[in-house]
């Protein structure tokens, strides 16, 4: 059915599509408004394709690794390299098809959204060009297998995210907050490659596998850790790293901010992948983890309490994304604490990663649904601002249905896909600490009171005058919305067949470190 | 025998980077401080491959010696290339600050907070 030429150059072919979008799109753009929506989409729609194939491919047939500048998996050791992968290798184990999934629908779902949300700006063909930009440095960062790689990605990430985060430049205010954005990341990533000049000078390797079989966390070791974990740590909007998420994630268009949701995902893949992967045992897991339950425990209540009193919407909605991502944080720190403790991690560290990396594909939907319901608000509206919205539930009951699925998921509330996996952490995360789990859930309840407030004060009460005239959102923007939608209600009505197929795979793969190097080393 | 010599530059240069990225208020010394932190950096992967009396990794009509490893060259290139981008991002930001603030000083560029 699939050629097998697509298959077999997936990993390749996913970067091409995208990079061969973006830098084509400044001039095919210019040509009409319609031919811009056809090639940017078409693009887009190619790139997830490719990455669902591939995805599809290593959860039925297993690790896949991609050798570049070479004809055959097989090569990934040259013969006269003295045993060290020399090549740049893409190694998509299930963790990272994982994330391919992600970022596939999303990266979809918000380019539907984008072609009509952004019409009536100008400038779009830069705006398309970083956005496939964004999702290529997305794809490398989840797939590749060579940390200079990862660098790399991550750095074409950052340029692209904040080239878009002070797209609309707002009175200077957009690019205020990228700048906050870029400095912080541009300071980070630096920090991530001084970690990767330790890791060479020491274990003369880039590749990860190679890496992490020869991994002896020496004292370098344990700095190169504590760079990239702070690194990575503060691009996913951990506390108390986290004081730009709000800054860029509300002055961003809608559309990207729901992207940077993902990008913040990729991120914490990056992280989860340093320290199971290139350190796993090694590494003293009690107290890492126990520093990451902390990190996550700290984003939780910090997110959650922060989000209250706000008046923006968008604000208010990215303090929440701070505190979600503590959850991911917690389910996974547990996973890693009883690391090495097979009984243990057979009790209940297996399902709390699992409910953490449930919970990373579940934030990546419902946030960015609630994102995008924000920016169709914005559209018809022209503020965030609550005390100033009311009564929309009158005219735009799409929005409305959309905005409730996604607030109802963030809350854990079933059956939406939230409840779903923080049943996981919560059952999970009780058994290893019960206090622990007593604040993931009193941190859930607060984010049901803030997200009931926000309904009531956004779609409740009489139509207002001012608001007449305001119509539904357009099309397009509801189907980038409905796809979501769509995700969140099966996800949370099927949890059991997607955590199976999905998710177990991803958490055994995280863990299972020999597996990931001999996919390299062993010459598979 | 100085062996050590650039690590010890290395470690200066980020501490006199960080100390201007956290001290200085003007914008465009901010955006210096990053590229001082870049420079340190790459100065630190050159010195990882550098080899004592080694030549250039050339193989063609190479004299038997010790060479160099190109790999921290190739990524020290890569990571140029990454700041030349950086700086100028940093760089058309202020310009639009600039325009649109009218200051650069750090302490100016605060309406997100209002």
């Amino acid at each position: 059915m699939i050629p097998a030429f697509i298959v077999t150059h997936s990993p390749a072919l996913m970067i091409i599509a995208p990079l061969v979008g973006a830098f084509l799109s400044p001039f095919i753009c210019r040509i009409s408004s319609t031919v811009r929506s056809i090639w940017v989409g078409g693009a887009m729609a190619v790139t997830s394709a490719i990455a669902l194939i591939l995805a599809l491919n290593v959860y039925s047939a297993g690790t896949r690794l991609y050798v570049f500048g070479a004809s055959t998996a097989s090569a990934a050791i040259p013969p006269d390299s003295g045993g060290i992968p020399i090549r740049i290798i893409f190694e998509i184990d299930p963790m990272s098809a994982l994330m391919l999934v992600i970022t596939a629908i999303s990266g979809f779902a918000i380019i539907v959204y984008s072609l009509s949300s952004e019409r009536s700006h100008t400038g779009l063909e830069s705006y398309y060009t970083l956005y496939l930009l964004m999702i290529t440095g997305i794809l490398g960062m989840v797939s590749t297998g060579d940390i200079f790689n990862f660098f790399v990605f991550l750095e074409i990430l950052s340029l692209a995210s904040a080239g878009l985060i002070a797209y609309r430049i707002d009175g200077g205010v957009a690019v205020e907050a990228a700048l906050k954005y870029f400095v912080l990341s541009t300071i980070g990533a630096l920090a991530i490659l001084v970690a990767i000049g330790i890791y060479y000078g020491q274990y003369n390797a880039l590749n990860m596998a190679m890496i992490a079989a020869r991994m002896q966390f020496s004292v370098l070791d344990q700095v190169a850790l504590v760079l990239i974990i702070a690194a990575l740590a503060m691009k996913c909007g951990a506390v108390p790293m986290h004081f730009w998420t709000p800054d860029a994630y509300s002055m961003a268009p809608s559309s990207i901010t729901a992207l940077l949701v993902v990008a913040s995902q990729a991120s914490l893949y990056g992280l989860f992948r340093t320290v199971f992967t290139l350190y796993n045992v090694t590494l003293n897991a009690a107290t890492v983890g126990w520093l990451i339950i902390i990190l996550g425990v700290l984003s939780m209540v910090v997110g959650v309490t922060m989000a209250i009193p706000q008046k923006n919407v968008k604000r208010l909605m990215a303090y929440h994304a701070v505190s979600q991502t503590g959850y991911m944080l917690l389910g996974v720190g547990v996973g890693l604490a009883v690391l090495g403790n097979q009984s243990l991690l057979d009790a209940f560290g297996y399902m709390a990663m699992e409910g953490g990396i449930f919970h990373i594909i579940n934030h990546a939907m419902y946030k960015g649904l609630l994102f995008l319901t924000a920016g169709a608000i914005f559209l018809r509206l022209g503020t965030y601002n609550l005390n100033r919205m009311g009564g929309l539930g009158h005219s735009m009951k799409w929005t409305m249905v959309f905005f409730v699925i996604g607030a109802l998921a963030i809350a854990g509330i079933p059956p939406f896909n939230g409840f779903a996996s923080k049943i996981m952490i919560y059952e999970s995360v009780f058994v290893f600490n019960p206090l622990l789990a007593v604040i993931a859930m009193v941190v859930s309840i607060l984010t049901l009171a803030s997200f009931v407030k926000v309904f009531h004060s956004i779609f409740m009460g009489p139509a207002l005058p001012e608001y007449s005239e305001v119509k539904e959102a357009p099309m397009p923007m509801l189907a980038g919305m409905g796809i979501l939608a769509v995700v969140v209600i099966l996800f949370g009505l099927f949890p059991g067949i997607v955590v199976e197929s999905l998710i177990a795979p991803a958490a055994h793969a995280l863990v299972d470190q020999g597996a990931y190097v001999a996919a390299v080393l062993g010459g598979v | 025998m100085f062996w050590n010599l650039p690590l010890v530059a290395v470690v200066t240069l980020i501490l006199i980077a960080l100390a201007i990225i956290v001290f200085k208020k003007n914008l465009i010394k901010v955006f210096l401080g990053i590229v001082i932190l870049e420079s340190a950096v790459n100065l630190f992967l050159i010195t990882l491959g550098y080899r004592e009396g080694g030549i250039a990794p050339i193989y063609t009509n190479a004299p038997p010696a010790t060479m160099v490893l190109p790999t921290p060259q190739a990524l020290t290139l890569t990571s140029i290339v990454i700041g030349v981008a950086t700086s100028a991002l940093l760089l058309s930001f202020a310009i639009i600050i600039w325009k649109k603030y009218g200051s650069i000083d750090i302490d100016r560029i605060r309406r997100l907070k209002e």
